[in-house]
């Protein structure tokens, strides 16, 4: 085995079958829900299922479903878990350790509907002080941090006087995605919007607004991925698996080797292209999990597309907007479609869809989409490439 | 000490003892490498650059400089009344960044800025533990 490519496809895919606002389900009820409807999607007998992977617990979610597999992967990296599920079931399947994997994901991330912890940041006070001996608790928490809105862009003020990158800029991520949520019946907000409406929504964490933040949603999504030799058996058009890539860079933000770039994006990034053996100029259309409106800015120049401090006005002159060069976050991203906490599931579901030709805003003529996910605060990365082309021609 | 303390508190660790040690005797010590002469910052066993465990703790100038920030403006339990408040990097002298807050300057854009200088200060916070936070020099 030199290489993932073209060992694996995507045959079935879907998201749970709502989206956003979910009071009356657990997180565990809509991984079943995603499951079934994945398993619909290409209408695979179930029990040809002999693998799963999946951030809950894989026996709980194999047990509700009937299934004994032969496989497993409990990788949990954050909101990127399932791009490297993908890239592990590809390994496993090319491998002969199982043939058809299954890879769950789904979280109440708005209602908290059976989910063992508050909201992320949602820390309950504790009289006297909350006293923690865990790493980002003695080094971290201490300094008042609330989560990734307080986190996660820590490094874009760097990031900024070292690149020139303008606060409009920065606003002009959620103008571009909004346009391409615009036409996304799913899509939690799909009201045009304008750099002046991002600047003048309130304050978050500086430098950050409102708009510049992700959603809070419940929802999740799943696959079914099996041999590219097996994946004509179904209806769906397969979706191929040529490139893949992970990497993982610091636990905690404040100890990234530098904060103005993501080593484990570049890693990973890099590794996919080369697999896939295709040039940026090859990519029809482009995911870069989104939390945050700077992972777009960070994602293009890590991964290449563009040269250091040039992703801003890339962005901002409309080349990842519909009618775009490089097409970017079709779905609206986690800034407009929707984020129940780790989104990385969503982005691949809109790869499938592009790739698939069936994406409720298309883009003409996708052949390749390449998919970055992001996990914890540029703790982890994940990278997919996805064709719709035949191999061996 | 600070009566009525609410924020997070930190608990040292068998690796982490000699930095909070130091902190209340209001002192900023990190490890250097004796095999490869690199400073570096959390506390570890091993080097991060060659792994050796010739280490050596070492007292800092507590001169650094503001790296990068962000102003928080929804405060979690403790900080409602420093809201906003920056949640700051910075970069020491010595090399190795740590995450603080800035005191000593109110917490606006337009006082923070990047690579000003900034000198450790102590946040003496209970009889056991002392916070190192920033100030501007």
């Amino acid at each position: 085995m030199d290489s993932l490519r073209y060992k694996a496809a995507i045959v079935g895919a879907s998201e749970t079958t709502e989206l956003g606002s979910i009071p009356d389900k657990t997180a565990f009820q809509l991984h079943v829900d995603a499951s079934v409807n994945a398993i619909n999607d290409c209408g695979i007998d179930k029990n040809e299922i002999d693998g799963i992977a999946t951030t809950m617990s894989p026996a709980a979610l194999a047990h509700y479903l009937g299934i004994v597999p032969k496989w497993i992967d409990n990788t949990q990296v954050g909101g990127t878990s399932f791009l490297v599920h993908v890239r592990h079931a590809a390994a496993a399947i090319a491998s002969g350790l199982c043939e058809t994997v299954l890879v769950a994901m789904a979280e109440s991330g708005r209602n908290r509907v059976g989910e063992q912890t508050a909201r992320i940041g949602d820390v309950a006070s504790t009289p006297g002080g909350r006293r923690d001996s865990s790493f980002p608790g003695q080094f971290e928490s201490i300094y008042g941090v609330a989560g990734p809105t307080t986190q996660f862009g820590m490094g874009v003020l760097r990031y900024m006087k070292e690149t020139g990158l303008t606060h409009e800029q920065l606003a002009s991520v959620p103008v571009a995605q909004r346009k391409w949520a615009n036409k996304v019946p799913r899509a939690m907000y799909r009201d045009i919007i304008t750099i002046e409406d991002v600047i003048n929504s309130r304050i978050i964490c500086y430098p950050f607004h409102l708009l510049e933040c992700c959603l809070v949603t419940d929802g999740g999504g799943a696959l079914i991925i099996t041999s590219a030799d097996r994946a004509k058996d179904f209806p769906t058009k397969p979706v191929y698996v040529i490139g893949t890539g992970e990497s993982v860079e610091s636990p905690i933000i404040s100890q990234m080797y530098d904060m103005t770039t993501s080593a484990a994006f570049k890693t990973s990034s890099k590794k996919a292209f080369e697999e896939a053996g295709v040039t940026h100029d090859d990519v029809d259309h482009l995911m870069v999990y989104d939390a945050f409106a700077h992972l777009p800015i960070y994602g293009l120049e890590d991964l290449g597309f563009v040269k250091r401090g040039e992703a801003g006005s890339f962005i901002e002159e409309g080349n990842t907007s519909p009618g775009g060069k490089l097409p970017m976050n079709t779905n609206g991203g986690g800034l407009s479609y929707t984020h129940s906490g780790m989104y990385g599931m969503y982005a691949i579901q809109e790869s499938v869809r592009q790739v698939r030709g069936e994406a409720a805003h298309q883009v003409d003529g996708v052949k390749t989409s390449f998919c970055q996910g992001v996990g914890g605060m540029f703790m982890a990365a994940g990278s997919l490439v996805f064709t719709n082309e035949e191999p061996h021609r | 000490m600070s009566s009525g303390y609410n924020k997070p508190i930190p608990v040292p660790t068998p690796e982490s003892d000699v930095f909070w040690e130091k902190t209340k005797q209001h002192e900023l010590w990190i490890q250097k490498c004796l095999n490869c002469n690199k400073p570096f910052f959390y506390p570890r066993m091993n080097c991060p650059n060659c792994l050796s465990d010739n280490l050596e703790w070492f007292k800092t100038t507590g001169l650094g400089t503001l790296y990068s920030y962000m102003i928080n403006h929804r405060p979690v339990p403790g900080f409602e009344e420093d809201a906003p408040y920056a949640i700051a990097i910075v970069q020491l002298d010595e090399g190795p960044r740590m995450m603080t807050n800035i005191v000593g300057i109110e917490n606006t854009p337009e006082n923070l800025i990047l690579d000003m200088k900034l000198k450790v200060v102590f946040d003496d916070v209970s009889d056991e533990i002392a916070i190192p936070k920033w100030e501007p020099v």
